[in-house]
């Protein structure tokens, strides 16, 4: 294996924790707000560190660019979803714990 | 590794009944429809995991996309409860009817499909793909080899729009009030990054995953997230109007090829060899078109107005 | 194997479903896990061989395709028989008993 699949592998399993510790979140956190927070934060870091890695290990320039272009439409959509839930709940009255 | 992959299967499997049974009797209908969705993406996970990156593709913007909007935006336009309809066990005796009504059905699927001719249609479809003009299998089965039943199915698509323009007008408003300026922003910002997705799905088709589904549910998704993002609607319903015929186009493509091909070699869809491709190319352009167009058409839930009344 | 058992399950539960469940949206969501597992067993067969039989994936393609239009035909059929709600929400002509 080459440094640099060393390199890619090692940043895909950096990745996981990261949505683990979103997932974590989502199903422990006490209101809407902070799960969106866990989880938006978490699963952005964590895709990103997983595309990366595997476009290091594809070892092409093409795939690792379509990648990253799938992580950074994904933190588009992924910021414009939390702040339209964020929105959506806010304006039907939902409480922030602890509030 | 065989057992992390077994493993992976297994845990999918899982989730998918469990998203299953939540889609079905989850209190509340909103998480139902939500269970839904997530169980179409795992759907899509699934699909890849069996060797058909087609069907995930296409299971990915369809079952997960469009039908969660469709069902999001039907659910948002019922009124009643949203609690209604929950399973009850009316009588335990009807175990006694269920769990053996299962195992019988099951064990008929399973010895149904255990006694299909085992070595299926791949090694023809292969040995005649060079004749077909394209180089993706499942692109030469749905628009040469059997592009009779993409023909009907484009119509059967047309005929569930001419069902639901023929129950009545367009409920109005067609979007809810939105809450935050960044969809609409997002919306028009992502729109060109939907044509470029679409075209790119429909060229990848003739020689990798892709084609004229996903790219038209691609696009009919991109129309659907600009009515959102607050663009005016430019379907109209008028009659004689441009859009009757662009919504049509993709049958009237096929059964046009169809019966000049008829005329021409005698047999009803039989490309010649040297003209394959260019003519699986045009289909697959007007297909996507009005695939594209009737996804949107139906997500209107009724029929457009002749003008659409300018908003604000 | 494994996803055909699967799909047989699936089946069964989407069965299940479409007869227990009595509010429509629900029978339709059943219905649509129904094809799903349809759609399961044919992939499943289909990946037996080898080479992956493309045909069962061009027929699950048109089926995906025909179970959305149904869908939505359901669906638009199901607004307008919903009580409650004014009618130009639910795509009546107004006036229109």
């Amino acid at each position: 294996m080459t440094v640099v699949g060393v390199i890619g592998a090692a940043l895909v399993v950096a990745g996981v924790p990261f949505f683990l510790f979103g997932t974590l979140g989502l199903l422990r956190l006490p209101d809407t707000y902070s799960r969106l927070h866990a989880l938006a934060k978490g699963d952005n870091v964590g895709l990103g560190l997983v595309c990366l890695g595997l476009g290091l290990q594809s070892g092409s320039v093409l795939v690792t660019l379509k990648l990253l272009m799938i992580w950074v439409l994904m933190l588009i959509a992924s910021a414009t979803g939390a702040g339209l839930i964020a929105r959506t709940a806010l304006a039907r009255g939902v409480k922030p714990h602890g509030l | 590794m065989d057992w992390l992959a077994h493993t992976f299967d297994g845990l999918l499997g899982l989730a998918l009944l469990w998203l299953a049974w939540q889609a079905m009797h989850a209190p509340g209908l909103f998480r139902s429809v939500v269970s839904y969705m997530v169980f179409g993406l795992v759907m899509a996970l699934i699909w890849v995991r069996l060797e058909a990156p087609d069907i995930a593709l296409a299971e990915a913007a369809i079952g997960a996309g469009a039908t969660g909007a469709l069902l999001l935006s039907a659910l948002a336009r019922l009124k009643d409860g949203s609690d209604a309809g929950r399973l009850h066990w009316r009588h335990p005796a009807e175990l006694v009817f269920w769990l053996p009504f299962a195992a019988v059905t099951a064990l008929v699927l399973g010895l149904t499909a255990w006694q299909l001719p085992a070595p299926g249609l791949g090694v023809d479809v292969a040995r005649t793909l060079g004749q077909s003009g394209v180089d993706n299998p499942v692109t030469a089965v749905l628009l040469n080899f059997r592009s009779f039943d993409t023909l009907l199915e484009i119509g059967v698509l047309l005929v569930g729009v001419v069902a639901i323009w023929s129950l009545g007008p367009a409920p109005s408003p067609i979007v809810p009030k939105m809450p935050s300026p960044a969809l609409p922003a997002l919306g028009r910002a992502l729109f060109p990054v939907f044509v470029l997705a679409a075209t790119y799905l429909l060229w990848r088709g003739s020689h990798a995953p892709g084609g004229a589904f996903q790219a038209g549910a691609v696009m009919g998704a991109g129309g659907i997230l600009m009515v959102l993002a607050g663009a005016r609607p430019w379907l109209t319903g008028e009659e004689q109007g441009p859009w009757r015929w662009l919504l049509s186009l993709g049958l009237v493509a096929m059964l046009a090829v169809a019966v000049a091909m008829a005329a021409l070699a005698g047999t009803f869809f039989a490309y010649p060899p040297a003209l394959a491709a260019p003519l699986i190319l045009a289909l697959e352009i007007s297909a996507a078109l009005s695939i594209a167009l009737l996804m949107f058409a139906v997500y209107l839930c009724g029929r457009p107005p002749d003008h659409w009344e300018a908003e604000d | 194997m494994f996803y055909a058992i699967l799909a047989c399950a699936l089946f069964v539960l989407g069965l299940h479903g479409l007869f227990a469940s009595t509010h429509m949206l629900r029978k339709l969501l059943s219905l649509n896990v129904l094809t799903s597992a349809v759609f399961l067993l044919l992939v499943t067969v289909a990946d037996l061989t080898d080479p992956v039989d493309p045909v069962p994936h061009a027929i699950v393609l048109t089926g995906l395709v025909v179970t959305v239009s149904t869908t939505a035909v359901a669906l638009a059929l199901l607004i307008r028989l919903s009580p409650g709600g004014s009618d130009t929400a639910r795509g009546r002509p107004e006036g229109d008993q």
